[in-house]
């Protein structure tokens, strides 16, 4: 090759391979791309549902990326930090006020009201209630969960009680017959309160059931010293000190094989435990049940799930929302649910799928009706361990309830120091 | 009174064999546990007692895992990431190595001692500023954002220097009055005499590199980037109560890392055993 | 020959440079970090963050979870470290013993936990420390001991890390601790036969302090490797049940990481830079002293 056949060889191939570029870029300014992260086990069963989506948005690719759920929180608040965030995210809902305070949320409400598919009154209120932060709307709840009574129909029975709690001093009888009912190779338990994995549910559901207030001032302090949040701490300890309650996690080490044994009898859980008793301790099928929470001077429990929402930076907004409305569909989320079997949080879908004919699914429909957010701050989840963290040394320690509060009220007041001045600074509006 | 003696010779060498075979069968307990568990069908290693010979024998595990994820692309991955790492950071801290030890320079020592004492500090400080900075230069979700950071260590600097400082000057000193220049001898005489430490090294690098969990799920967002230990990591935490198939999932990250250490152990323990050069 | 002034520069420039831009200017942007209150607030705006000069660390002092987080490393280092570093040398020194065969054997047994993902290994430790289907529980039961909930009772998680440290790093430092030993010159132990001295003495008197100058290196990179514990917990534990297994560097990824609070979070990293750094020059100290006597 002499050098004029190479400047002609170079000169076709960049002709070429520019218009290779070009065609690239006129394709891309048609086709959409859009990226979605879901958590945990969710994405497998997405891409199953994504085929449908794709034949009436053609222009639309979606792009599913699954996270571990253990290290989710970081994963999405680095991402934020490196502008590196998904279009359409999969969240739990308790993490939306984190994620508003930081302007990462686009508010999706002239989104919604020009939505055929999606509006309010469709969905469970508390759940949807989860998403509103000040006046506008961040979410659109995609699955629900809550927590409910899980019993033993058999053990309740031999305990002489056909039916369960609907009340808080029923609770506490029913567990005092149930730990009667230990022989000496197998304890019985009357409750199981997980206190590993800062599980925080149960304390937080007695406090709001008994009426009682976790934080004063607009979120800004802790109001453990309530007298209604301190009866139910009281109530909530009562158990461990009566020994009603497990207390050495060494005898559930696998939750499933304890409640099967009958170490204890009545246990608070989501959904996802109903098909993993199924599963795991079938031939306990039959001899175990779920029910709503028992009253006090209320029965809520906690709104949990994940809500969709659309990052700030998103660059096709539009598109997005799209597939927002295509999963939260009727038809869509009832396909979901018999994927994942993650509740739907469309109402008309528990038709649909016809869920309310399992009978251990009832309590949780019921249930939904009845439940309230966690407050919508920050700093919930910070607080929220340390409630776990403090009432775990409590049952370990036995400390006077008067200790525990004023310790708590301390700490939480500690957390919430920059939230007080952010607010006195206007730096914040909620 | 000699045979006795011969006789309490060999008790005690039997002795100590049993003792050295009882520990490293303990030490090997876990990988014969992960293996055999990985063959046993769902459910089975949740019994009681703990059998370590499955009653069925099944590939059902490794089956699921090939069909759920794309297990050649994450494999891919970290083996591009393990070897551009080790290439590139074995090159920068030996020419940083030679320099320590092969030349006097304003400032050399306290320098060094800062090096050595900053080694100190935890590597989780820098996650952050260092993530702003990859995402300022673009290069999330690249293999340089791996690769970059990973490319100069103060302990690998630390052990070539002393490696280094046992070669003894004369043979530079010769190399020098024959015309080589500083590069020259870098490559044809320190490279070379440095083989065994740089063969440890790279071990060791590759081996990290293969290894390291937190940096790749935090620089690789997206699911075609993450390495084999990130990938299983993710579905883990889906499967957290399906022992026989994280054991499955442990049994395919561990192997590829397993062979290479096989094969590259002779060397590998050659240049550890050569560490201390007698000068 | 002359060495122009700029050569050896020329040698150290990249990985200085590297370490400059991903070590070191990181690092001074945390200690800045450290005197503020950055957190996730001040994610979105800087003005959202306040310069609070030693606030963090004072804050730090009285933060009991931070004493416990100190308590459980030190634990860890102090127990365990010297078990680490005792079952490298025994087998060492058992590896380079004459009268032992199949060594190649041995020798990789050994070092195998080293080169394995601890995400990998922490999946069937986890099943071995299981309370009820256990291996670990169950041969401990013909020993006549109780089940115990290795992983669940605050008591029992920081041996059970322990033992799964020791277990992974030991057969690092045997290596070293291989390496030191080949260059014990042989007539040492020679000479101290023809004085008729037995194996004990030859190890008292010979290997152990010949090997001083490895033993001080390893337990250096020991100190400085366990005050960084952190994996183990992480993985394992994520720092229960009861905080008892939190360590600094734990505590530090979460406040950092899962709570976004940057400001605090480098303020315990270089509370523990401190802490090491103090160590290592202790340490260095005793040496000279040793030494010198």
């Amino acid at each position: 090759m002499n050098k004029f056949e190479l400047k002609n060889f170079w000169f076709y191939h960049s002709v070429i391979f520019g218009l290779l570029i070009l065609s690239c870029q006129t394709h891309q300014q048609l086709q959409i791309e859009i990226e979605f992260w879901t958590m945990g086990a969710e994405g497998q069963h997405i891409e199953k549902l994504l085929p449908e989506f794709k034949k009436s948005h053609p222009q639309i690719d979606v792009k599913v990326q699954s996270i571990p759920w253990s290290a989710a929180h970081e994963k999405l608040l680095t991402a934020f930090a490196g502008q590196s965030t998904p279009d359409v995210c999969q969240l739990g809902n308790t993490w939306i006020p984190e994620f508003q305070v930081v302007d990462a949320l686009l508010p999706l409400d002239t989104l919604i009201n020009k939505s055929s598919v999606i509006s309010s009154n469709k969905y469970f209120k508390g759940i949807w209630d989860t998403n509103i932060i000040g006046e506008k709307t961040y979410g659109v709840p995609w699955y629900v969960d809550t927590r409910v009574l899980f019993y033993r129909t058999d053990i309740l029975d031999l305990a002489g009680f056909s039916q369960p709690p609907t009340t808080w001093d029923e609770w506490f009888e029913i567990s005092k017959k149930i730990r009667l009912l230990s022989t000496a190779e197998q304890p019985k338990y009357g409750v199981f309160f997980s206190t590993i994995h800062d599980d925080w549910a149960v304390p937080v559901i007695l406090i709001r059931q008994n009426n009682g207030i976790l934080l004063k001032d607009n979120n800004c302090y802790a109001a453990f010293d309530h007298p209604a949040t301190i009866e139910a701490l009281e109530y909530y300890l009562s158990f461990f000190s009566k020994d009603l309650a497990v207390k050495k996690m060494t005898e559930v080490s696998n939750l499933y094989q304890a409640f099967a044994d009958g170490v204890f009898s009545m246990l608070i859980t989501g959904p996802w435990n109903v098909n993993e008793f199924k599963k795991r301790v079938p031939h306990i099928n039959g001899k175990w049940s779920t029910a709503v929470l028992p009253y006090k001077k209320n029965y809520t429990s906690t709104a949990g799930g994940s809500s969709l929402i659309i990052f700030n930076n998103s660059k096709q907004p539009e598109a997005a929302w799209k597939l927002i409305e295509f999963l939260s569909k009727d038809s869509t989320q009832m396909k979901f649910f018999q994927l994942t079997r993650d509740l739907p949080a469309v109402k008309a879908a528990w038709e649909l799928a016809k869920i309310n004919n399992d009978t251990l699914m009832t309590a949780f429909y019921q249930q939904l009706e009845n439940v309230e957010p966690t407050p919508k701050i920050a700093e919930w989840e910070q607080v929220a361990v340390k409630i776990q963290e403090h009432l775990e040394r409590a049952i370990y320690k036995e400390l006077p309830i008067e200790t525990i509060v004023q310790r708590l009220n301390q700490d939480i007041d500690k957390i919430l120091e920059k939230r007080r001045w952010l607010l006195s600074k206007d730096l914040i509006s909620n | 009174m000699k045979l006795n003696q011969k006789m309490r010779k060999i008790f005690i060498a039997i002795a100590f064999h049993l003792l050295i075979a009882l520990l490293s069968g303990i030490t090997l307990l876990p990988f014969i546990w992960m293996l055999s568990t990985s063959v046993m069908p769902t459910g089975e290693a949740s019994t009681f007692p703990p059998t370590l010979v499955p009653k069925k024998f099944t590939l059902d595990q490794y089956r699921f895992l090939f069909d759920r994820i794309n297990l050649g692309r994450h494999f891919l991955n970290s083996l591009i990431l393990a070897i551009s790492v080790t290439g590139v950071s074995l090159l920068i801290n030996s020419l940083a190595g030679y320099g320590f030890a092969k030349f006097s320079f304003k400032g050399k020592r306290p320098l060094f001692i800062f090096l050595l004492s900053s080694m100190i500090i935890p590597a989780q400080v820098t996650m952050l500023p260092v993530f702003l900075i990859l995402n300022k230069m673009g290069l999330l979700n690249t293999y340089f954002g791996i690769i970059l950071p990973g490319m100069a260590s103060i302990f690998a600097i630390f052990l070539i220097n002393q490696y280094l400082k046992g070669i003894p000057d004369s043979l530079l000193e010769a190399a020098k009055i024959d015309g080589a220049s500083h590069f020259t001898i870098y490559w044809r005489i320190i490279l070379p005499l440095a083989k065994p430490v740089l063969v440890t090294l790279a071990l060791f690098t590759f081996m990290g590199t293969w290894n390291d969990f937190l940096w790749p799920l935090i620089v690789m967002t997206k699911e075609e980037m993450y390495t084999l230990p990130v990938a299983l990591a993710n579905l883990f935490g889906e499967h957290a109560q399906d022992v026989e198939l994280m054991m499955a999932g442990s049994v395919i990250t561990i192997l590829p890392i397993m062979i290479v250490f096989m094969f590259l152990q002779k060397y590998y323990i050659q240049g550890i055993l050569l560490g201390g050069v007698k000068e | 020959m002359k060495t122009k002034l700029f050569t050896p520069y020329f040698f150290i420039a990249p990985a200085l440079l590297t370490l400059l831009i991903f070590f070191f200017l990181p690092v001074s942007e945390a200690f800045l970090m450290s005197l503020t209150d950055f957190d996730i607030y001040s994610l979105s705006s800087l003005k959202r963050a306040r310069f609070i000069f030693l606030n963090n660390y004072l804050q730090l002092i009285n933060d009991p979870i931070f004493w416990k987080a100190l308590f459980n490393t030190c634990y860890f280092v102090l127990v365990g470290g010297p078990l680490t570093i005792l079952m490298s040398l025994f087998t060492a020194i058992a590896l380079n013993s004459k009268l032992l065969r199949f060594k190649k054997f041995f020798r990789l047994a050994f070092f195998m936990p080293v080169v394995t993902s601890l995400v990998a290994v922490a999946v069937v430790w986890r099943y071995l420390y299981h309370p009820r289907f256990g291996v670990i529980n169950y041969f401990l039961s013909f020993l006549g001991i109780d089940s115990i909930d290795w992983l669940g009772d605050p008591k029992w998680a920081m041996p059970a890390l322990i033992i799964l440290a020791v277990w992974k790093n030991f057969g690092y430092h045997m290596m070293i601790f291989l390496a030191g030993l080949q260059t014990i010159p042989d007539y040492l132990y020679e000479a101290a036969r023809i004085d008729g001295a037995g194996w004990w003495r030859q190890l008292t008197n010979i290997t152990i302090p010949q090997l001083a100058p490895t033993t001080f290196f390893v337990t250096i990179m020991t100190i400085i490797g366990y005050f960084q514990f952190f994996a183990e917990p992480y993985i394992m534990t994520q720092g229960g049940p009861l905080n008892s297994t939190l360590s600094i560097v734990l505590y530090l990824y979460q406040h950092g990481f899962r709570w976004w609070r940057m400001g605090y979070a480098s303020s315990i990293a270089f509370i523990l830079f401190f802490i090491v750094c103090f160590l290592a020059m202790l340490q260095m100290l005793v040496r000279k002293k040793l030494e010198q006597s």
